[in-house]
């Protein structure tokens, strides 16, 4: 069975993105400290030509298959029988485009906002930037844990060095709580590596029926590093801290990209990996899913802090991701993986607004604001947006997202689709209820003389305004990527482990 | 009768070294720069690494063995004096110790390690060992103005006189029971007169673990570490928590795995327990260390403990995992030495973790590598602290010891904490007082070879690991 196809861009692209910044971030260690305006400069170069180079994946993504594309792979520690291994598919392609996207913009939120050590700061970005892209690519196992675990580094130093008051408590929470799931994942990685005949190829993991008490175990294990990333009730708490304490620029990575992971890993290890212990999860992961959805609402309607108010609305929409993932059929799934890029803008936008006055105001108490609409129009307007796209009104992209979601919901549970229904209601509430107390009422007197978004922040937020409409509008250009992929997978997982794939594909031969 | 000359190569390197060693000693009697005598030892390790590439063989009847296994393990003890003694020249300076016995009590300890990870009979072993604990007792207690330090030496030596009789006491049991010290035969006499249950020999491999655990600093034979790490000079702590301990495993990989390898069960026993403790104690109590060298104490507990692991693994993988986790484990630990030394110039300690407070506004780059060695101790990749757990989990889940992992895993969790203190204190707090650094050229070089080693060995591992397997072949 041909699991990957060979490379369509005829150079190695993926190790291009994932290297590019990891070299810009040297060529940032040799650039002497006190040019503040050449680091600057020459990060935000790095991360557009980052971003243009992976704009290839976009035009050249052959979207009429599952497998595999613009694969490398290279022996890298053969003792271990670990490859070098990259390659994309229609899950994972988005996620690179969102996270070269996202750094742009972190880059041009920072501009101003960072005042100490900017060689640090933007050689930590850069870092984790490729980090993240390696996370989405690595087809190995063990090439994805070391991607998932250096990533942690720099998002450490990002938070705890340059992050609120509160930073340093929030820095090693964040740090402990990934830590301590992802050390348990790798022993269910080595576990794995045994069964399946010391091979940490992801690919060929999938196709090997396993037992399903060690399905079972496994997918715990692998569930206490994913649902920590995403992350899920009960182990969300990490969350509110660590974005509420972390830069603008850190919020805008955690919220838009790397909470994105945990799902992600579910949908790449666990589910294929272990199909039958994911099937007979389900409705435990709903139950969490519906949890977190009311719950992360409920909460987001008492905080009095901005950005703990987005944060909590993160577990919300989050549970949303995981509900649909977990419906286990097509738009579920779809949804689910949409609403991830959704998330990514709509958070990533929101962060970058609340960054955007906090810059002008430096405080986040809500009860400090109030009538800014009247000062600030532009930047309003851009908020408003944003705002309606997290409730998920029609033709913003948080319809599409939610909507599919709860119709995947619906078929996989009545109740858990009415409840997260609900949890709609309750979006609409905080969000409306902290737009009113933002921009509306009268004018807080600290908020009058504030100067509207300038054209640097303009840019930063364009592209998000013009990608909730065109996901909102039009979503097929983004779904296309994924219906091949998500098909494979749902194949995968209903009909169980390797024989019964390759049987129901036989059939479905004879049919065509 | 005539006498057989026995076959002198497997022995050269240690021979050489024990040459060129009292010529060292006799020239500090003429030379007064105290940094050529370092350049000579050196210069002499580097004779004995040439040396080592032929001595492959057996000698003296079996009682002294030169394999892959105790090359690798000698490796390591080359490394060790050559970044030790780049660390100490200026730093024996500072400390106003500048002699040339600390050099020449390094070279006789190294040369009691290289002993240990040869001997194939328990006496050889015994010379071995005491010979690198009495040299190691000095160097503790070099600072002689310093109670600390003379505190260290005196505590070291006691709890070590302990050990070295449990050993003792542990070879004679074996004698009494087998009729034998050579290791290759005490194995084979348990094998053919089926011992595997027998109470004296069950006693005796207690008394033999007892003595190697002391060494290598493992619960609950660990008390004289936090206090001897402390006082000695850091140099010296650096030495200590890298080459006996190296030595240490190195005899226990060869007498439970060789002498006692039909036994497993019962060895692996309590080497179990043992090893739970150690890193549940090490990672613990580090959490509330105030004093640098104190929490690397501790730290170098932990360390003992993953490496049991590998041991308690007790298969060929389980024991090239060792090798691998060592040789890393060398270069990070001295690194982060190298750091701590820096940091002591005259009239100010710099041993406390507050210290660090802010170093990376005022010194980028020390603060960068004192980084880099604190994730690879923690095990984050891309260091070579990975590679190490890593492999050592590997084999023994391998062996079938997954709960045992996931035990080991939390652990190393939990040791984020104090590593990640380090980092918090240097990068998120601002600078307290201006820190001078006594930087020289030989610990720029020094610092630069662990770095640059931990970063290699974290990205491309396959050459350490390679070499560890290959180590381990036949053994």
């Amino acid at each position: 069975m041909e699991q990957a196809m060979t490379n369509s861009v005829g150079f190695p692209i993926l190790s291009t993105l994932i290297f590019l910044p990891v070299a810009g971030a040297a060529l940032l260690l040799l650039i002497d400290r006190g040019k503040e305006e050449l680091i600057k400069w020459v990060s935000l170069g790095v991360s557009i030509i980052t971003f243009l180079v992976s704009l290839l994946l976009f035009t050249n993504f052959d979207k009429t298959t599952h497998l595999m594309q613009f694969t490398e792979k290279r022996a890298w520690i053969p003792a271990w029988n670990v490859n070098y291994s990259l390659g994309l598919d229609g899950i994972s392609v988005l996620f690179v485009l969102l996270s070269t996207l996202i750094t742009i913009l972190c880059v041009l939120i920072s501009w101003n906002s960072v005042k100490t050590r900017f060689k640090e700061f933007f050689i930590s970005l850069l870092v984790l930037e490729g980090a993240m892209i390696g996370v989405f690519c690595a087809l190995d196992f063990m090439l994805f844990y070391i991607f998932w675990e250096a990533m942690l580094i720099p998002m450490y130093l990002l938070i705890g060095v340059w992050g609120g008051p509160n930073r340093i408590y929030a820095a090693v929470k964040f740090f402990l709580y990934t830590l301590v799931g992802s050390v348990l994942m790798l022993v269910g990685i080595i576990v794995l590596y045994f069964y399946a005949g010391r091979t940490f190829d992801i690919l060929e993991l999938m196709t090997k029926p396993y037992p399903i008490h060690m399905q079972l175990l496994l997918f715990w294990a692998f569930f206490a590093a994913f649902a920590v990333k995403v992350p899920m009730f009960p182990v969300h708490t990490w969350l509110p801290d660590a974005h509420t304490e972390a830069p603008t620029a850190g919020s805008v990575v955690l919220a838009a990209v790397l909470i994105k992971m945990g799902a992600y890993g579910f949908l790449r290890f666990s589910m294929p990996i272990l199909p039958e212990a994911t099937k007979a999860m389900t409705p435990v992961m709903i139950g969490l899913s519906v949890i977190a959805i009311i719950y992360g609402g409920v909460i987001c309607l008492a905080q009095t802090d901005l950005k703990r108010l987005i944060a909590y609305s993160s577990v919300s929409h989050m549970g949303f991701v995981t509900l649909g993932i977990f419906a286990l059929n097509t738009q579920g799934m779809e949804g689910g993986i949409l609403q991830m890029i959704n998330h990514g803008i709509v958070t990533g936008a929101l962060f970058l607004s609340v960054g955007a006055i906090y810059d002008r105001t430096h405080t986040r108490q809500i009860a400090d604001y109030g009538g800014v609409a009247s000062v600030m129009p532009v930047y309003a307007t851009m908020f408003m947006v944003f705002t309606f796209a997290a409730i998920g009104l029609p033709a913003t992209n948080g319809f599409v997202g939610e909507f599919l979601i709860i119709l995947g919901g619906f078929a996989a549970s009545q109740l858990a689709g009415v409840l997260s229904a609900t949890g709609i209601i309750i979006g609409a509430g905080y969000m409306l209820w902290l737009y009113q107390r933002v921009f509306f009422m009268e004018i807080n007197p600290k908020m009058s003389g504030l100067s509207d978004i300038d054209a640097r922040e303009i840019m930063a937020l364009l592209p998000m305004v013009i990608l909730i409409f065109w996901i909102g509008i039009y979503p097929d250009t983004f779904l296309g990527y994924m219906h091949a992929s998500v098909g494979h997978l749902l194949e995968r997982v209903n009909t169980g482990s390797g024989q019964a794939v390759a049987t129901a594909r036989d059939v479905m031969e004879i049919l065509k | 009768m005539q006498f057989v000359m026995p076959n002198l190569v497997p022995v050269m390197p240690e021979i050489a070294l024990t040459v060129l060693t009292l010529c060292i000693l006799m020239a500090d009697l003429f030379i007064k720069r105290k940094e050529t005598i370092a350049l000579m030892s050196v210069i002499s390790v580097g004779v004995v690494a040439y040396l080592l590439v032929g001595s492959l063989g057996t000698t003296f009847n079996g009682m002294y063995v030169s394999d892959g296994y105790s090359t690798f393990f000698k490796l390591i003890f080359i490394v060790n004096v050559i970044l030790t003694v780049l660390i100490s020249v200026k730093y024996i300076e500072v400390e106003k110790v500048n002699f040339g016995e600390y050099y020449i009590l390094i070279l006789f300890a190294t040369l009691g390690m290289m002993l240990m990870a040869s001997a194939g009979d328990l006496i050889i072993l015994y010379l071995g060992l005491e010979l690198m604990a009495l040299s190691t007792y000095v160097l503790a207690g070099f600072i002689r103005y310093d109670t600390k330090s003379n505190e260290a030496a005196m505590k070291y030596f006691l709890l070590g006189a302990f050990a070295s009789a449990f050993l003792l006491y542990g070879t004679s049991m074996i004698y009494g029971l087998t009729g034998t010290t050579d290791i290759k035969a005490i194995s084979a006499y348990i094998v053919q007169h089926g011992l595997a249950s027998n109470p004296v020999l069950t006693l005796s491999m207690i008394l033999f673990g007892v003595a190697f655990s002391f060494k290598i600093a493992a619960v609950p034979f660990h008390m004289w570490t936090p206090d001897a790490y402390e006082g000695a000079p850091t140099s010296i702590t650096a030495f200590m928590s890298v080459g006996p301990k190296a030595a240490g495993f190195a005899v226990l990989g060869r007498v439970f795995m060789v002498a006692f390898g039909s036994v497993k069960v019962e060895w692996a026993a309590f080497l179990v327990p043992i090893a739970i403790l150690t890193m549940a104690l090490g990672n613990i109590v580090a959490l509330s260390q105030t004093n640098i060298k104190r929490m690397l104490a501790y730290s170098s507990i932990a360390h003992a403990g993953y490496m049991l692991l590998g041991i308690i693994a007790g298969t060929t993988d389980g024991m090239a995992s060792v090798l691998n986790y060592m040789l890393i484990y060398g270069f990070m630990n001295m690194g982060a030495f190298a750091v701590v030394i820096m940091l002591r110039s005259e009239g100010f300690k710099g041993d406390n973790i507050s210290d660090y407070q802010g170093l990376s506004k005022t010194h980028p780059v020390a603060a960068a590598l004192m980084l880099v060695f604190m994730f690879s101790l923690t095990g984050i990749p891309p260091t070579a602290g990975f590679m190490g757990k890593f492999y050592i989990f590997m084999s023994a889940i391998n062996a079938g010891y997954a709960w045992l992992v996931i035990v080991a895993v939390i652990f190393s969790a939990i040791s984020a904490y104090f590593y990640l203190r380090i980092v918090m204190y240097m990068y998120m707090k601002e600078p307290k007082e201006t820190v001078q650094l006594s930087t020289s050229p030989g610990l720029g070089l020094a610092l630069a070879i662990t770095a640059a080693a931990v970063l290699l060995i974290g990205i491309l591992p396959s050459v350490v690991v390679n070499s560890a397997k290959i180590a381990v072949v036949g053994f």
